[in-house]
Formats: structure tokens, C-alpha cells, sequence
């Protein structure tokens, strides 16, 4: 079977992220690097392909993203992807959640995968929501914040948390899976893999390769504008105690509950 | 006029309460666009005319009620699908949860519509609804504007309140109806729902929470949080995240968050907690807030009152000593 893990570049989480005032959108500069949650669904596809259920003849790392994605979709290849996908056009800047699943679903079809992995969120956009986008797309089930998962010849039993507790719930292939972080541990990359990453096949494509209808995405081709950005009302910062010497922390611990009459 | 439309999850013959609470907000929001609220819910018999029509006492005037398998978000997308289409619907309302996200983003993929998430408030604005998000860890509040046929809303948990407006209709009128499922919903099949893992704890009576996060380091680490919360006395309990309760380190009944529950104690001490959003919609109502974190970027620090940053490993056992020895002398 093949499986396409969806890859995004996102700011390190060590960068502040923020708004550029001027185009109203992400400020990409500064450090970049591969949305951590996504390794998780790149060490599910390698469980899956280790597992030695189904015989995984290839995993693919598949992003939509400017010029710089291409370094996470090499660390996507050093933990497991064996070649990649770039999709990439001026004209797919500024889509919204819609238009971005769309636009990936189109590149996907073109592969047409057994399994689509994600990860539950992507660190900058935090939408949860990709994939249901491009299941839709795709005519395939989907499930989203996937803790455990179980193949059997083409059903897959999905167990996750919802709205009352656990469910589990099995799905017939091909199908859209958005992986939970509790999954796993995803695994580091050797040295040897992170050197051989940009030996790996990468295939660029515009949106007109991928077969994308230009009206529905970018800026123009998204049907929600987000802008107006404001302030959440300001909340009084609370107090900061550095831990150094942690019986003169706890003596002021105590004394802050006993103020407020919680002890 | 425009039209909002609500799904309402059930379970067991009872409504969601943020199902409720994205009708009560649909009916007044359509209200001031022009519109009526109308809800869809899809399951099986429990789905009676007369629960059905207890929507109307949140404002919704016609409940749209489909047969088929609950707890799954694709079948829902046909049922939408199919009566925005026979009613031409300019919105649809979600309120917080998982399915409404799932359903949501499926729907806006289906009829090309333009979707924001994590929605915190709904105004009218020149005879169209915009809705507000907060975005980068809540750093920043983005506005959604929808263009095209159908905008699509889904609430953050607990951000539309359940209200019963004088003026609503009293009974919604129930309507059937009959929908082919997609192909593709019929692939996914629920095999057990709302399963409780572990011990079935109460934490919501508690006054004071001793809540631990993934920091704890493993299972056994949470004696330290029992320690602590013994140590304070009867009226105080432990609580967790969802991190820890998918790792089997903590039941499901104690977890806090968008998937768990809601509580608003005197105290509520974080230890070994990040504070990530769905954790704290759970418990940002709490009266004082201290968070024990090693990271001092931790996001839980930008919402406590109180905050610690350093080991809980040390500060744990010596604040119960503490504790402890204040009762005893
Ligand atoms: C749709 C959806 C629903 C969700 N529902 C929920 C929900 O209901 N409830 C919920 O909680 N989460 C929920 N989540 C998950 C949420 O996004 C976070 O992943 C989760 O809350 C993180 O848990 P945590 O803080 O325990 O772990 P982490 O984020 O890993 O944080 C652990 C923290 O511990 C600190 N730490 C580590 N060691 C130490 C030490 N020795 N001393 C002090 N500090 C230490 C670290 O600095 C870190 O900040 C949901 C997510 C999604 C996408
Ligand atoms: N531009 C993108 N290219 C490829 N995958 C993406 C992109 N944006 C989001 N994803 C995938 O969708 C998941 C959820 O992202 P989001 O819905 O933005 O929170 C991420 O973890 C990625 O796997």
C-alpha cells in the first residue's frame, strides 16, 4: 500500500509568532521548521510499514508551502518519507483552510494513496481541520485525533476520544486519518538519514500541474477574509516566583494561598 | 433573510449541552440578521418528536431529523448538505466539541464555503454575521468575514451559552428527512462510543483541583498530585490533562478540557501542565489559578495567577510538607 503523510512548515516554537502588520497574514521569516505534530503521523505511517501486517511499498511527505518548505519535507524524508511532494505556487498564498485542503487534495489525488496521515494540528494555524477538508475532497472516511490504530487486510480500527469518552471506530480503506499526538514517541533521525534526506526524489508542483482550479484558491479564491486583528482584553499579569531555593518557593506559595484564604 | 442551521449531538436521548448552546446563539444571531434558527439532528429512536421539539425552547423553529449512525461526522455532512440545499441556509452554527469541527470543515469542503473555528463571539454586522477567533495562543483576536453562499461558524467549547429567549416558539416543528448517504460515510462504522477508561473519580464537587500534565513524567508520578491534594484536605481532588488520560496514566473522568470536563474551582493548581487552549477552556473560569512549569515560556504562565517556574519534582513534595505540617501544628 502507499501512504501520504501531510507535512507543514511552520515557525520554530521557540519564535514569537505574530501578524505582519502590513500584509495582514503570518509573519514567516525567522527560524522555520517541521510542525512537530506531524512527526507523529510520519512515525505512524513507519509503524504501520514496520508492523509487517500490509507491505507499505512507499511513503510520501506531501506539503503545500513557499520556497523554504522543502526543508520539512527533507526531515519529513530523514525520519521515514521516501521521496516527496511540493506543491507550490504564488498563486496558493493567502488560502484559507478550504482552499488549502482543496489545494492538497488535488496534489493527493494524483498519487492516490491507500492512507492520507496528518497531524492533529499544525502549530502556527492550529485549525485541527485539514483533513476533514480534504477527505471530502478525496470521497474517503476520515477521523481526526487518532490515538491507536489497527490494520486488518483493508479495515482499520481507530480508537480516539470525543465528545463522551473513547470511541472506536473501524474504517474501510482508503481513508484520511488525523493522528493524536498520544499515538506514539516519534522516533529521531540518524545522522546517516538527515545526510541522505536531499538524495531523496522531491517533485515540485505548481497549482497547474496539480490540476488546481485557480478560482478557488489564494487570497481571492478563500471565502472567509480574516483580518481586523485586536487585542484580547487585558488580563492583569499574575506573579512570577524563579524556584532557587525551593523552601523560601514554598514559604511563598503558602503565604499567597493563606492571603486568599485557601488553606 | 438568512437562515442559520444547527446540528445538535445527542447522546442516550439527551442533547449536547454545546449543542444547546450553538442553538440559543443561532436563534439570536439569525434574529438580528433576519433569519430563523433551525437545528438538524441525526441518530436513532431516541430521537423522539417530543425531544426533537424541546430545540424550540433554545429558539429554533424546525428541527431536521435524519435516521442514521450517531457519533460519526461524515453521515451528518450529508444530512446538512442535503437540506441547506432544499432550504438555501446562509449559515451554519457548531458549538464546541470534536464532531462539530469534523463536520464543519467536511461541510465548507462540500458547498465551497468559508469556515473559522475555535469561535469565541458571533455579532451581526451590516445584515451579515462575522465571528471573532483568537489566534497564536490566543495572543491576538482574528475577525472573520464570509463571502459566497454559506459561512460556516464553529464555536470554541463553552463559548455560546445555553439561553432560552422569551420569544422562541415554544415546540419546533419536527421534519423528516430521507437522505442516500455519501458512499464514502459508509465506510466509517462506529464500534463502541463513549467508552469511560479508568476509575470513575468526581472532581466537579471539588473546591480545590491539583491538576497534572504530561510534566508528571509517568503514571506513578501522579501520587505526587494525590500527595498535594490530600494534604489540602477533603474538599480538594486531582485532576488531568488529556495528554496524560490518552497515555493511560489517569482516568478518563478527571481529565479537564475541551474533550473533558468543565470546572471553575477556588483553586486550580497546574503542575507539569503546558496550558494549551483545549486544556484551558476547561478551566479558566477557576477562581485562582497557580501553575508549576520548568518552562517559563509555557503558555499556562500567560493565564495563572500565580505562577512557579521551576521542578515540581521539588516543589511538590515540600509544598505538601508544608501543607501538612501547618494541619498538624
Ligand atoms: C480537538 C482536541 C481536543 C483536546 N481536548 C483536550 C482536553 O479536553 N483536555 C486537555 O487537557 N487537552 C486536550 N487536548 C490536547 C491539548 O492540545 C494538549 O496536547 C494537552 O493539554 C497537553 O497536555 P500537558 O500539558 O499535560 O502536556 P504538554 O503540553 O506536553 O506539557 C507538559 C508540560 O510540563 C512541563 N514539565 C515537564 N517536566 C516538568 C517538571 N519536572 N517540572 C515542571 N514542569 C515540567 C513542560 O515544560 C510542559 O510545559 C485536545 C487537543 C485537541 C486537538
Ligand atoms: N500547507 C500544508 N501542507 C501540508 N499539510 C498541511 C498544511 N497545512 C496543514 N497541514 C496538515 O494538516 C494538519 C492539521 O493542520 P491544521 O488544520 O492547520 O491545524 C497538520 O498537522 C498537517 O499534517
Amino acid at each position: 500500500m502507499k501512504i501520504c503523510v501531510l507535512v507543514k512548515e511552520v515557525p520554530d516554537a521557540a519564535v514569537e509568532k505574530r501578524i505582519d502588520p502590513v500584509t495582514g497574514r503570518m509573519d514567516r521569516s525567522g527560524e522555520r521548521n517541521l510542525n512537530p505534530y506531524d512527526t507523529h503521523a510520519i512515525e505512524a505511517a513507519m509503524q504501520i510499514r514496520e508492523g509487517g501486517v500490509v507491505q507499505v511499498e512507499e511513503i510520501v511527505a506531501v506539503t503545500m508551502g513557499p520556497g523554504s518548505a522543502t526543508r520539512a519535507l527533507q526531515k519529513a524524508v530523514s525520519l521515514g518519507a521516501d521521496r516527496s511532494v511540493h506543491l507550490t505556487d504564488d498563486g496558493l498564498a493567502g488560502s484559507d483552510v478550504a482552499a488549502t485542503g482543496y489545494a492538497l487534495s488535488r496534489a493527493l489525488e494524483s498519487e492516490s494513496p491507500d492512507l492520507v496521515l496528518l497531524g492533529q494540528q499544525s502549530d502556527d494555524g492550529e485549525c485541527y481541520t485539514i483533513g476533514a477538508v480534504v477527505a471530502e475532497h478525496l470521497k474517503m472516511p476520515s477521523l481526526t485525533q487518532v490515538i491507536k490504530m489497527d490494520l486488518a487486510g483493508d479495515t482499520l480500527t481507530c480508537e480516539r476520544q470525543a465528545e463522551y469518552g473513547y470511541d472506536t471506530v473501524q474504517v474501510t480503506l482508503p481513508a484520511v486519518i488525523s493522528v493524536g499526538d498520544a499515538i506514539n514517541e516519534p522516533r529521531y533521525p540518524s545522522l546517516k538519514a538527515i545526510m541522505g534526506a536531499k538524495k531523496k526524489p522531491l517533485q515540485t508542483l505548481s497549482a497547474a500541474d496539480a490540476g488546481i482550479d485557480p478560482a478557488l484558491v489564494g487570497a481571492e479564491g478563500s471565502r472567509v477574509q480574516c483580518g481586523e486583528f485586536k487585542d484580547p482584553p487585558a488580563k492583569p499579569a499574575g506573579e512570577i516566583i524563579e524556584d532557587e531555593d525551593t523552601d523560601a518557593t514554598v514559604a511563598r506559595i503558602v503565604a499567597w494561598l493563606d492571603e486568599r484564604k485557601l488553606i | 433573510m438568512a437562515d442559520v442551521l444547527t446540528y445538535v449531538l445527542h447522546r442516550d436521548g439527551a442533547f449536547n449541552k454545546n449543542s444547546l448552546g450553538a442553538v440559543s446563539e443561532g436563534a439570536t444571531r439569525a434574529a438580528e440578521v433576519g433569519g430563523s434558527c433551525h437545528a438538524v439532528v441525526v441518530g436513532g429512536d431516541d430521537l423522539t418528536d417530543a425531544l426533537c421539539a424541546t430545540l424550540g425552547e433554545y429558539g429554533a423553529t424546525k428541527v431536521f431529523r435524519a435516521a442514521g449512525p450517531e457519533g460519526l461526522a461524515q453521515p451528518v455532512i450529508d444530512v446538512m448538505d442535503r437540506v441547506i440545499s432544499e432550504h438555501g441556509h446562509r449559515y451554519a452554527l457548531f458549538g464546541g466539541g470534536l464532531l462539530g469541527f469534523e463536520i464543519g470543515a467536511g461541510l465548507a469542503a462540500r458547498r465551497h464555503a468559508g469556515v473559522t473555528m475555535e469561535v469565541t463571539a458571533v455579532r451581526a454586522q451590516d445584515g451579515e454575521l462575522v465571528a471573532e477567533r483568537p489566534i497564536l495562543q490566543d495572543s491576538k483576536i482574528s475577525v472573520s468575514h464570509y463571502r459566497g453562499e454559506l459561512g460556516i461558524i464553529i464555536g470554541r467549547i463553552n463559548a455560546f451559552e445555553i439561553r432560552k429567549p422569551d420569544a422562541a416558539v415554544g415546540a419546533a416543528e419536527v421534519i423528516d428527512v430521507a437522505v442516500d448517504y455519501s458512499p464514502w460515510s459508509q465506510r466509517a462504522r462506529m464500534v463502541t462510543r463513549g467508552e469511560q477508561r479508568g476509575a470513575d473519580v468526581d472532581i466537579e464537587g471539588a473546591e480545590i483541583l491539583v491538576a497534572g500534565g504530561r510534566g508528571l513524567g509517568k503514571a506513578e508520578g501522579f501520587q505526587l498530585a494525590e500527595d498535594l491534594a490530600k494534604a489540602f484536605g477533603d474538599k480538594a481532588a486531582v485532576a488531568a490533562t488529556r495528554a496524560v488520560v490518552d497515555a493511560g496514566w489517569y482516568p478518563y473522568a478527571a481529565q479537564i478540557g475541551q474533550t473533558g470536563k468543565t470546572v471553575s474551582p477556588k483553586l486550580y493548581l497546574a503542575a507539569g501542565i503546558s496550558g494549551a487552549i483545549q486544556h484551558k477552556v476547561g478551566m479558566q473560569a477557576s477562581e485562582n489559578i497557580v501553575a508549576i512549569n520548568k518552562d517559563a515560556n509555557a503558555p499556562i504562565f500567560e493565564f495563572s495567577d500565580l505562577g512557579i517556574v521551576g521542578d515540581l519534582n521539588k516543589v511538590l513534595p515540600k509544598l505538601t510538607d508544608a501543607l501538612r505540617a501547618r494541619k498538624a501544628g
